[in-house]
C-alpha cells in the first residue's frame, strides 16, 4: 500500500514537474515567436519600401541608349561631321590578368598596332571611371567577323557596334568644328557639377573643341533607355519597355564649304589665319587657321606619339589662330586710328602733315622712321591711308593720346572678345596707361603712343577681331556679333530654327567720316595704293588696307629664317555694296599687299563672282618696298 | 467498410492530421513556385510525402510500450552506422554524411533524430526511484556521443537538432537549473576554443550575420538576397508565382533551406502570420498530447518531439530572416526533401500513437 502510494505520489510530483518544465519551454517558444514576428514585421512592413527597391534594382537593369549626335553641315547642307557605323573592340581591364598577353594574342586575330596600345594606355589613365575601353576602333568587316569567330578565346574583350564621329574634310575644319573625344575624368567631374551626368549615360564621347564643344548641348541629344529584366546571372529575361533616345539637333554653319576650301588652299604652305564675315549679319563665311590637323585622330583618343607630334610642333597646329592668337595689326590699324582722329580731334586729323621720312617727338631726339625712306612730303589723312604713311599716324596718335585712342578703337571690338559662338576666343590687347602700370609697374612713355598709331608696340588683335572691325566699317559702323552657326535643325521634324544675328551697337563715327575712310580704303587697291595687285582686273571695287607687322620677340637661331614680318590684309567688297569682309594674316608672310592680299582676293572672287581660281593668281607688285617697319 | 476504416485509421489524430496536411499542401504550392513550376519536382515531393504518411501511419499503430523496447537497439544500431560513416562514408559536397548500402545511400544521422530522444526518454523512465545526477550524467553521455560523431562529418545543422532533441528530454525530465547554468557558463567560456575549431565557412557564416554587406558576393549573398525577398514581400506579398527574387535566381537554395524566403516574398506578412498560426496550432496540439501522455517515457518523447519541431521552424525562419547564421536546417513540412519529411512525420506518428494509447493505459 505504502509502496503504491509512494509510486502514485511520485507520479503526481513527476507530472507536476513535467508540466512546469513544459510551461517554461512554452514560454521560451512564445518569446522566440515574438522575436520572429517582430523581425518579419520590421522587414516586411517598416522596411518594405527599401527592400522593394532593392528587389526592383535586382530585377530590372536599365540599359541606357546613347542618342545619335547631330550632324554638322555647312550653309549649303554639305555634311562636315557625321556618324558612321562601325565596330570597336573593347577591353574590360578588370577582367583581364595580363593585358600584354591579350594584346599579343589579339594581334593574331585583328591588327593591333603599337599606337593602338599607346592610345589604350593613355585612355586608361584618363578614363578610370569607365569599365571598358576601346583597343581598336573602326574594325573592318573582315576583322569584326574574324574576332567574332574567336570571341570565346578572349574573355573580357567584346566587340561593339556603334556610331563614330567622322570628319570627312579632315584638316579643313579642324579648328572651326573641332572634334569630339572620349569622355574623360575631367569631363565627368564637370558634368557631375552641372548635374548633366544623366544625359551622358551610355555616351562615350563629348565635344572637346570648336563648334563640337560650343554646341555640345544642342548636338548631344537625350539618351533613351531599355528596361530589361535580368536574372541573377545577368542574363536578359525579357524587355520591359524602352524609351527612345532623342537625337541631337543638326547644326548648320554659316560657313561656305567651297569658300573655306579656296581660302585654305590659298595659304599654300604659309602659317596664318583668315576670317571672312558677311558684314550685315556677322555670319562667318570662312575661317581658316593654318596649319590644321586631322580631327579624326582625336575621336577615340589620340596616341601619345601623334599627340606629341601635334603639341610640340613649332607650327602649333592645335591653336586656332583665327580666334585665339593675337598679332600686331600693323598698318591695318590705320583706318581705325584715322576714324578716331576724325571723331575725337577733327582739327588735327584734317591737318596735312609734312613727312620727311621720319617722325620726332617734340623735345626728343629719337627718330621714328617712315617705311618709305625720304618720306611722302605733305600728306593728308586720305593720302596717308592710300600710301600707308606712318609719319601721319605717328603724329595723329600722339595728338590723341593713348587712352582716348584706345577707348575709341575698342568700340570696333579690339581688346575684348567679340562673343563668337566658339570656345577659346582670345582678347588681343589694346594698351592704356592704366594697363601698363598694372602689368609692368611702369609709366607710359609717349613714344609708345606713337607706335601704337601704326598698330605696333603693345597693340595685339586677333584675325577675328580684325575681320569683325572691317565688317563693321563695311556695315556703316553697325557692329554685328560674329557667329559660325546659321541654324539648328531638329532631325526628327526637320524644323529649322535660325540663329538670329545680334547687333552689338554702332560705333561712334559720323556717316561722312565713315564714307571718307571707306573711300580712302578703295584707293588702296587702285594704282598708287599699297595693294594695286589686289584690285587689278577686278570687276568689283575692293576697299582694303594692307599691313606688314613687325614680329617682335622672335629668337635668333635656327628659326632666323622665320623672322620675316607678318603680312596682314583687311578688305571688304564690293565696296559700294559690301557682301564680304575679310581679314588675312600670314605669319612671316612679309608684305601684306603681296602675300595676304591675293589670298583675300581669291576668297572675294569666289564669293562674289563664283570664280574658282584655277592657277595661282598673278602676283603684281605695286609700289611696295620691303625691309621696313610697316607699309 | 466504415468499421474497417475506423480500425485502420481511427487511431490517427484528426486535428493533427488536418494541420499537417494543410502545411504539406502549402509546401507543395510554394515548391511549385520555387522550382519554376517544375511539376516533376512537385510530384517527386508528393511521393516523398506519401511514403512519409505511410511511415506515420505505421508508427501511429505501434504502442508506446512496444516502442520503448526498441529504443536501445535502434540507438545502438544508429551509433554503429554513424561510426561506419565516419570510416567508410561517402563524401558529398565536402561532408561525410552518407552510407552506401549498395542499393541506396542513407544518412544515419537522420535515424538519430528519433533514436536519441527515444533512447534518453527510455533511459530516464525509471518508475522505481527519483532521477539522480548520475542518471542525467549517463543520459548526457548517450546524447553527446552521436552529436560529436555528426559534428565531425561535419553537419552542424543536424548535430544541433539532435543535441536539442536530447537536451529537451533532459530538460523536461527535470535537469537541475544549476547544472544547466553551469554548462551555459562553461559553453560561454569555451566559445574561443570552439571558434578556433570551426571551419572557415562556418566562421564566415557567423561573421556575415553582423556585416552582410562585407560579404556581399560571398557568404553574405544568401542573407542579403533572402532578406530582400522577405522585405519586398510587404504585407500582402507579390502573389503566388510572382516573386521576382525567386523566379530570377537571386535566391539560392530556394526549394530547400530558403523556401521560407520564397513564401515570404509571395505571400507577405499576412501569409507568414497564417503559416505561423498553423505551426502554433500544431505545436499546441502536440503539447496537449505531451501533457496527457501516460508514462514518463511517452511524456519525455512527446515533449522532445514537439520542442524539436519548434526548434526546426524557429531556426529556419530566423536564419532566412537574417537573425541567425546560415545552418542547413529546412523549414519543417514545407521544404523540399524526402528524409526530413519522413523523420518529421515519423515523429508525429509516435505522438499520435501516444495520444491514442493514453486511454488504453489509463483504463
Amino acid at each position: 500500500m505504502h509502496k503504491i502510494q509512494s509510486a502514485l505520489k511520485n507520479y503526481v510530483v513527476e507530472l507536476k514537474k513535467f508540466k512546469i518544465r513544459l510551461a517554461i519551454a512554452t514560454g521560451f517558444m512564445l518569446a522566440a515567436l515574438v522575436i520572429l514576428i517582430v523581425r518579419f514585421g520590421w522587414l516586411q512592413i517598416h522596411q518594405y519600401a527599401y527592400y522593394r527597391t532593392l528587389a526592383e534594382n535586382n530585377r530590372v537593369s536599365v540599359v541606357p541608349i546613347a542618342p545619335n549626335r547631330g550632324l554638322i553641315l555647312d550653309r549649303n547642307g554639305v555634311v562636315l561631321a557625321k556618324n558612321l557605323p562601325g565596330y570597336s573592340l573593347e577591353i574590360t581591364p578588370s577582367k583581364i590578368k595580363s593585358l600584354k598577353k591579350v594584346f599579343s594574342r589579339l594581334s593574331r586575330v585583328v591588327t593591333v598596332s603599337p599606337s593602338d596600345i599607346r592610345r589604350f594606355n593613355k585612355l586608361r589613365v584618363e578614363s578610370r571611371r569607365f569599365e571598358s575601353l576601346p583597343i581598336r576602333a573602326r574594325l573592318s568587316e573582315e576583322e569584326a567577323a574574324r574576332f567574332a569567330a574567336n570571341q570565346f578565346a578572349f574573355p573580357g574583350v567584346k566587340i561593339h557596334a556603334r556610331l563614330y564621329r567622322y570628319y570627312p574634310f579632315a584638316n579643313l575644319y579642324s579648328h572651326v568644328i573641332g572634334y569630339v573625344g572620349r569622355i574623360n575624368d575631367a569631363n565627368l567631374n564637370a558634368l557631375e557639377k552641372a548635374g548633366e551626368l544623366d544625359d551622358y549615360r551610355g555616351s562615350e564621347h563629348i565635344g572637346k573643341t570648336g563648334v563640337e564643344l560650343s554646341y555640345e548641348k544642342v548636338l548631344h541629344g537625350t539618351p533613351g533607355s531599355d528596361r530589361i529584366e535580368t536574372d541573377a546571372g545577368g542574363h536578359a529575361v525579357r524587355d520591359l519597355g524602352r524609351t527612345l533616345p532623342v537625337p541631337g539637333d543638326n547644326v548648320y554653319l554659316t560657313i561656305d564649304s567651297k569658300l573655306q576650301q579656296i581660302a585654305n588652299q590659298a595659304f599654300g604652305n604659309y602659317r596664318g589665319a583668315l576670317v571672312a564675315i558677311r558684314p550685315q549679319t556677322g555670319a562667318v563665311l570662312a575661317m581658316v587657321s593654318k596649319p590644321g590637323f586631322d580631327p579624326n585622330l582625336f575621336v577615340d583618343g589620340i596616341d601619345t606619339i601623334n599627340w606629341q607630334k601635334l603639341s610640340d610642333s613649332p607650327d602649333h597646329p592645335l591653336i586656332n589662330r583665327a580666334i585665339h592668337s593675337a598679332y600686331p595689326p600693323g598698318s591695318t590699324f590705320k583706318p581705325f586710328v584715322a576714324l578716331a582722329g576724325l571723331t575725337l580731334d577733327p582739327i588735327v586729323a584734317n591737318q596735312d602733315v609734312f613727312d620727311p621720312g621720319y617722325y620726332k617727338l617734340p623735345g626728343s631726339s629719337h627718330i621714328y622712321h617712315d617705311w618709305k625712306r625720304g618720306g611722302f612730303g605733305v600728306v593728308s589723312l586720305d593720302r596717308a591711308i592710300t600710301v600707308s604713311c606712318d609719319t601721319f599716324f605717328y603724329n595723329l596718335a600722339y595728338s590723341l593720346g593713348i587712352d582716348p585712342l584706345a577707348h575709341y578703337v575698342e568700340q570696333f571690338g579690339f581688346g575684348h572678345k567679340t562673343g563668337i559662338d566658339m570656345p577659346g576666343e582670345g582678347k588681343g590687347l589694346i594698351p592704356t596707361e592704366a594697363w601698363k602700370r598694372k602689368f609692368y609697374h611702369k609709366p607710359w612713355y609717349p613714344g609708345e603712343t606713337v607706335i601704337s598709331g601704326i598698330g605696333q608696340g603693345y597693340v595685339l588683335v586677333t584675325p577675328l577681331q580684325l575681320a569683325s572691325a572691317v565688317a563693321t566699317l563695311a556695315n556703316n559702323g553697325v557692329i554685328m556679333r560674329p557667329h559660325v552657326v546659321r541654324s539648328v535643325q531638329d532631325p526628327e521634324t526637320g524644323l529649322i530654327h535660325l540663329v538670329h544675328p545680334v547687333e552689338e551697337g554702332r560705333v561712334n563715327a559720323s556717316q561722312a567720316d565713315l564714307d571718307r575712310i571707306r573711300q580712302d580704303m578703295i584707293t588702296v587697291t587702285q594704282p598708287g595704293g599699297t595693294a594695286p595687285g589686289v584690285g587689278f582686273n577686278s570687276p568689283y571695287l575692293i576697299a582694303a588696307k594692307t599691313g606688314t607687322a613687325q614680329v617682335i620677340g622672335l629668337k635668333a637661331g635656327p628659326d632666323a629664317g622665320k623672322r620675316r614680318d607678318n603680312a596682314v590684309f583687311i578688305a571688304y567688297a564690293p565696296a559700294d555694296n559690301p557682301q564680304i569682309a575679310v581679314a588675312v594674316l600670314v605669319e612671316n608672310g612679309g608684305e601684306g599687299g603681296v602675300t595676304a592680299g591675293p589670298i583675300a582676293r581669291k576668297v572675294m572672287d569666289y564669293f562674289i563672282l563664283g570664280k574658282v581660281p584655277a592657277t595661282p593668281a598673278p602676283v603684281l607688285t605695286g609700289s611696295t618696298p620691303g625691309g621696313n617697319k610697316s607699309e | 467498410m466504415k468499421k474497417i476504416c475506423r480500425h485502420l485509421f481511427g487511431h490517427m489524430d484528426g486535428f493533427l492530421l488536418l494541420i499537417i496536411t494543410a502545411l504539406l499542401i502549402i509546401g507543395l504550392a510554394i515548391l511549385y513556385s520555387a522550382s519554376d513550376q517544375n511539376m516533376e519536382r512537385v510530384m517527386y515531393q508528393v511521393i516523398n510525402i506519401i511514403v512519409a504518411l505511410i511511415v506515420m501511419w505505421v508508427f501511429s499503430l505501434i504502442p508506446p510500450q512496444q516502442l520503448s523496447r526498441f529504443a536501445l537497439p535502434i540507438y545502438v544500431l544508429g551509433l554503429i552506422l554513424l561510426l561506419a560513416v565516419s570510416i567508410h562514408g561517402e563524401v558529398r559536397l565536402g561532408a561525410r554524411r552518407w552510407l552506401n548500402l549498395g542499393i541506396t545511400s542513407i544518412q544515419p544521422s537522420e535515424l538519430m533524430k528519433i533514436a536519441v530522444p527515444m533512447m534518453l526518454a527510455w533511459y530516464l523512465d525509471k518508475p522505481e526511484a527519483e532521477l539522480r545526477l548520475k542518471d542525467f550524467a549517463v543520459a548526457s553521455l548517450f546524447l553527446v556521443l552521436p552529436v560529436i560523431l555528426i559534428l565531425k562529418q561535419p553537419d552542424l545543422g543536424t548535430a544541433l537538432i539532435i543535441f536539442a532533441s536530447g537536451f529537451f528530454v533532459l530538460f523536461l525530465a527535470g535537469l537541475s537549473w544549476r547544472i544547466m547554468g553551469g554548462f551555459m557558463l562553461a559553453f560561454t567560456a569555451m566559445i574561443p576554443v570552439i571558434w578556433r575549431h570551426m571551419h572557415d565557412y562556418q566562421r564566415q557564416r557567423i561573421l556575415t550575420l553582423f556585416h552582410p554587406a562585407q560579404y556581399r558576393l560571398g557568404a553574405g549573398y544568401h542573407i542579403i538576397q533572402s532578406t530582400i525577398a522577405m522585405g519586398s514581400g510587404g504585407f500582402f506579398g507579390q502573389g503566388w508565382l510572382h516573386g521576382t527574387q525567386a523566379k530570377l535566381d537571386f535566391l539560392p537554395e530556394r526549394s530547400t533551406d530558403f523556401i521560407f524566403a520564397v513564401f515570404s516574398e509571395e505571400f507577405g506578412f499576412a501569409g507568414i502570420l497564417m503559416l505561423v498560426l498553423l505551426f502554433v496550432l500544431l505545436i499546441w496540439r502536440c503539447l496537449v498530447i505531451s501533457v496527457n501522455a501516460p508514462t514518463l517515457f511517452t511524456r519525455l518523447l512527446a515533449g522532445s518531439i514537439t520542442l524539436t519541431f519548434f526548434t526546426y521552424a524557429f531556426i529556419n525562419m530566423a536564419m532566412v530572416s537574417g537573425i541567425l547564421p546560415v545552418v542547413g536546417i529546412p523549414l519543417p513540412l514545407i521544404s523540399y526533401g524526402g528524409t526530413s519529411i519522413v523523420t518529421l512525420l515519423l515523429g508525429f506518428g509516435i505522438l499520435m500513437s501516444i495520444n491514442i494509447h493514453r486511454k488504453l493505459v489509463q483504463t
